[in-house]
């Protein structure tokens, strides 16, 4: 069977600063992968790049089998079919949390307003936010918003789910809260591409991790290989670092 | 990670994306450039075929009227740039005095508070040219000043009018600058009117920056508006060469050069906006 995304030797620099010097890797149906590496080693910048937010100086990108790199493709159309959750959240502070979620399915999907509503009352309670439709988002945790944010990113069930450090700006005990939220949306079978700093949650969610430096990949593999037994000179020094703190 | 490297050669697959853009881009110009030349040629067909065309071109576009009326509506347009500098420098001075005011906390501040705000909304009520016959034929006839030319007072009426918008721009401006600026500051051991000064009035400057160029290209043709005080200013001139002339081609000269002076600033907004707008995108396509 043919992979769900693949990306093939993607370069990416802003000006006179290279970002991403190569990146290959194949990502299967199903599968959470976890990207991790340094701030500003490219983890964001290749979620971007995938979800056509930055133009790829090079390279290619499938999903599904459609290469989203052709320019003749609609870059609109292809970010229909990924979900991505930012660190910021950027929940839409107008609306309401269930307009939050009905934006997309009936300005793109085009569904009913009462089967889009319908639909996002269910994806509220499934993250345990049922009761939470009509307030906004300004009135709940950072934990919550994020919790709705993923709820936001898979109401159009997107073929692949991209999270930007989802849990970087939340508070220590409400990290928790959104990790079990991922932790259940694997077990369901969404595909996840998570740019993250929680190594033990990579650990134990992620089936591949891999260890961006320099602008390509230094080692990936299994989950447990790579942040257990790193062979990378760069990957152990940087995994170090996090067990001393 | 950043790392300076020796320039790649682009696969062909990227070379030939790039060649595909290029030629949408040649495109969208080569359409764009074809639909203004159709758009203007309709127009022309139209405007030369109505049947009024002839008696209207030479009344308001008669190139040797236009050229007897050069000199003295050209004059006119340096009063008119004149009062513009003036007028420009005490609304920028008033407005944020006014912004300033409206903004100071405190119950002792009331009365000041009330006056600013009741001179906006007075203000910003008015029409300008009321305000200008009032300031101008009513404060010369207190005859308690010396006498002043009549720019001068044309002058005064336009600061006294565009303050109180560009004050209410200055105030949403401090406004919007998030009140976690202002802890951060007082959290320093600055105190109110340095955090103001130093912290908050930056902030609220770049935000309104665009909008104050705005009211600025605004204020710039209504200086022509002097003209009802008698000023002998860029329309005041075409008025009197109209009449002497029988043609109304001083107006339109008058005009065309009203639109030249707005340009460069009406350039220089468009081209400040969009550059906090790519400042704030960081680099992002959508």
């Amino acid at each position: 069977m043919t992979s769900l995304l693949r990306l093939d030797n993607i370069h990416k620099s802003f000006g006179e600063t290279s970002v991403l010097s190569g990146i290959s890797m194949d990502v299967s149906h199903g599968e959470v992968v976890a990207l991790i590496g340094a701030s500003g080693s490219g983890k964001s910048t290749l979620l971007r790049c995938i979800n056509l937010l930055e133009q790829i100086d090079d390279g290619q990108i499938w999903l599904s089998g459609d290469d989203i790199t052709d320019p003749r493709a609609n870059p609109d159309a292809i970010r229909a079919r990924i979900g991505v959750v930012f660190q910021q959240f950027n929940l839409f502070p107008h609306l309401s949390v269930l307009h939050n979620i009905t934006l997309s399915l009936i300005q793109v999907k085009k569904m009913k307003k009462s089967a889009a509503r319908d639909h996002a009352h269910q994806l509220l309670a499934h993250v345990g936010l049922g009761d939470k439709a009509n307030w906004y988002p300004d009135r709940l945790s950072g934990g919550q918003q994020q919790r709705v944010a993923l709820a936001r990113a898979i109401a159009c069930k997107p073929e692949v789910l991209l999270l930007d450090e989802i849990t970087s700006a939340l508070d220590p005990e409400l990290v928790d809260e959104v990790l079990e939220l991922v932790r259940t949306l694997k077990e369901e079978g969404t595909t996840i591409i998570m740019a993250t700093h929680e190594m033990a949650f990579a650990r134990d969610v992620a089936d591949r991790v891999f260890f961006i430096s320099g602008g390509v990949i230094a080692e990936g593999g299994p989950a447990v290989d790579v942040l257990q037994n790193p062979q990378d000179a760069r990957t152990q020094a940087f995994l170090q670092r996090f067990r001393g703190q | 990670m950043s790392s300076r490297q020796e320039p790649r050669r682009a696969s062909s697959i990227e070379l030939e994306r790039r060649a595909f853009r290029k030629k949408q881009n040649s495109k969208s110009v080569a359409i764009s450039f074809i639909s203004t030349l159709a758009f203007a040629f309709v127009l022309w067909f139209f405007v030369v075929n109505t049947p009024g065309w002839e008696l209207v071109q030479r009344s308001f576009f008669n190139l040797e009227v236009l050229r007897g009326a050069w000199p003295r509506v050209i004059e006119g347009l340096w009063l008119n740039v004149r009062v513009l500098f003036f007028a420009a420098l005490g609304v920028l001075i008033l407005a944020l005095v006014l912004a300033t005011i409206r903004t100071l906390r405190g119950p002792v501040f009331f009365p000041l508070r009330a006056l600013a705000a009741g001179y906006t909304d007075l203000f910003r009520g008015l029409p300008l040219i009321i305000v200008l016959y009032i300031v101008g034929f009513g404060i010369p006839g207190l005859g308690a000043l010396p006498r002043m030319p009549l720019e001068f007072w044309g002058t005064v009426a336009l600061i006294l009018t565009y303050s109180a918008y560009v004050s209410e721009v200055f105030r949403a401006g401090i406004e919007s600058v998030h009140p976690s600026q202002r802890l951060a500051a007082r959290s320093l051991g600055l105190g109110y009117s340095k955090t103001l000064r130093l912290v908050v009035l930056p902030q609220a400057i770049r935000k309104v920056t665009p909008a104050l160029m705005n009211d600025f290209i605004a204020m710039q043709k209504d200086v022509g508006l002097i003209s009802v005080l008698g000023a002998v200013d860029a329309v005041r001139a075409a008025q009197i060469e109209t009449a002497q002339a029988f043609n109304f081609t001083p107006y339109v000269l008058a005009g065309l050069l009203f639109v030249l002076l707005a340009l460069p600033m009406i350039r220089l907004t468009d081209w400040y906006s969009s550059r906090l707008r790519v400042r704030e995108q960081a680099g992002s396509v959508v």
